[in-house]
């Protein structure tokens, strides 16, 4: 992998997600149990966990979509929970989520699904700034020649590009990706890490990357959050967690190929 | 006997956040005009050979119980009444339940299992606003157009009927089938349509809005959105009957 992540753009002065005593649990299903995790300016950093371990939830309530039971999310200086209507909007526009199916919106093609946040959050735009807007971010993942199409015409490793340069086109500080390379070919998998760190390069962000594929997650990230059983078991470099005793960890990392 | 009381109380929130939300601005006016067309033009066809078939069927037999009394010049007061206080209406209303509200409820279904009114959320969008108000209000705004023209194109069913019986004009045909319809008529008409539009749209919307558990929770959600708009549509059908006749003869 040539873009290895950049050590000296994380600040680790300035937190960017502050999260302290998190707790969620959907009925009688506890998922998170007391999670404690600090994102730093510049900073990629993944969590790893089994299929089911709450790793989504983690990153929706970081987002706003779920409402914690219990702790504090704090993103960029705001108590997400506390939030509501045009506070959590001005929040949202410096956060990016790209979502494990990439959630493009069927009935729109690409330059419609990339000019649909644009023109829906910032009114006035002239339609040749939209186009530009539009172009740079379909530069930036490398799929200018994709403008026209639908989402259906995409294959899958082209629509989480294309997800990923919706999110892009607000010019986030923070991106949250769910899944980036869940259901993608080696190929397409290697192409979606090196966005990742373009992405932090380019656009300066912060980034929480949920995932369970260790390539993804040695490759993009300067740190790894270890969930198991609702909690972080370490968070550390990926070395630190690869060399562990822990027999879970130990267990996740033998049934996983690292490239 | 929990769950039902829950989806009650849902129902009557998100009734209630779209009062909140469709007097607020931002206003989506070209969504709102898109889905006016979406609702409207494209279920123009169908309103027409049905409201025609309808006009035809009813005429067809009304004629032998009139016959029988001597009263075959009341057939188009007959059927003028029939068809503006409550075929048209009712018959736009129903064919808008299966074509329209099954359409919004699976359109919004299939975005909430892919997560695309997630992604509209977490892009600052407020997806009520986006989705489900503009697909009410443009369901409010043409049913009753719809109903409307479904009435005309009744009568001209029955006329065309009538015609081949009788030879009668089209001015004359109409003169007798709105020689008892009165304001109230259509005013109440009016009202039903528009509320029938309502219903369409909030049952399409909350249904679709809450589906889950992927495309069989989308598919259920359809098929309850058709029947139970198809339900309301008759209850309110039967109260707002009453209502008139108080209002009439009182």
């Amino acid at each position: 992998m040539k873009n290895k992540p950049i050590e000296h753009i994380i600040n680790r002065e300035e937190t960017v997600i502050a999260i302290h005593g998190l707790y969620k649990s959907f009925g009688e299903l506890n998922v998170l149990n007391g999670i404690d995790l600090r994102l730093y300016r510049g900073e990629n950093i993944a969590v790893l966990g089994k299929s089911g371990s709450g790793k989504s939830v983690l990153i929706k309530i970081i987002a706003g979509l779920l409402k914690p039971d219990q702790g504090e999310v704090i993103v960029l200086g705001k108590q997400v929970d506390q939030l509501q209507g045009k506070e959590m909007d001005a929040l949202r526009l410096h956060i990016g989520f790209s979502f494990q199916n990439s959630a493009l919106y069927d009935s729109m093609n690409v330059y419609q699904n990339l000019a649909f946040p644009l023109t829906m959050n910032i009114k006035n735009l002239s339609r040749k700034q939209v186009d530009y807007a539009v172009e740079e971010a379909l530069d930036a993942v490398g799929l200018k020649d994709k403008i026209k199409e639908l989402p259906a015409e995409l294959s899958g490793g082209q629509r989480k590009r294309i997800g990923i340069a919706r999110t892009l086109i607000l010019k986030p500080e923070i991106m949250l990706y769910d899944e980036p390379t869940a259901g993608l070919d080696p190929i397409s998998c290697a192409e979606i890490n090196a966005l990742i760190i373009e992405v932090q390069q380019r656009y300066k962000t912060s980034s929480v990357i949920i995932t369970h594929d260790l390539t993804c997650a040695k490759n993009t990230c300067d740190r790894i959050a270890m969930l198991i059983d609702g909690k972080f078991f370490k968070v550390g470099k990926f070395d630190e967690i690869f060399s562990s005793d822990n027999k879970q960890v130990k267990d996740f990392f033998t049934y996983n190929f690292i490239q | 006997m929990d769950s039902y009381l829950e989806g009650y109380y849902k129902g009557y929130r998100f009734c209630l956040r779209f009062f909140k939300e469709a007097f607020i601005p931002p206003f989506h006016w070209r969504e709102i005009i898109n889905q006016c067309f979406e609702v409207g033009l494209k279920s123009l066809s169908l309103i027409t050979l049905t409201g025609f078939i309808v006009g035809i069927v009813f005429t067809k037999q009304s004629r032998p119980s009139l016959e029988t009394f001597g009263a075959v010049s009341w057939l188009p007061s007959l059927i003028g009444i029939a068809i503006v206080r409550a075929l048209g209406p009712l018959v736009t209303a129903l064919i808008c339940a299966g074509k329209v509200g099954s359409s919004i409820s699976a359109e919004l279904g299939s975005m909430k299992v892919t997560e695309q009114i997630e992604a509209m959320e977490v892009s600052a969008i407020n997806p009520f606003k986006y989705l489900v108000v503009s697909r009410v209000l443009a369901t409010t705004i043409s049913v009753p157009i719809l109903a409307l023209y479904c009435s005309f194109i009744g009568l001209l069913g029955s006329y065309y009927n009538v015609y081949s019986e009788e030879a009668t004009s089209l001015a004359i045909f109409y003169k007798n089938a709105f020689s008892n319809i009165s304001f109230l008529d259509i005013f109440s008409s009016s009202v039903k349509s528009i509320v029938y539009g309502f219903t369409i749209g909030i049952i399409g919307c909350y249904k679709g809005y809450y589906a889950s558990q992927g495309t069989r929770g989308v598919g259920k959600a359809t098929n309850q959105a058709v029947v139970l708009s198809m339900f309301l549509i008759f209850f309110e059908e039967v109260v707002i009957v009453q209502i008139v006749n108080w209002i009439r003869y009182f």
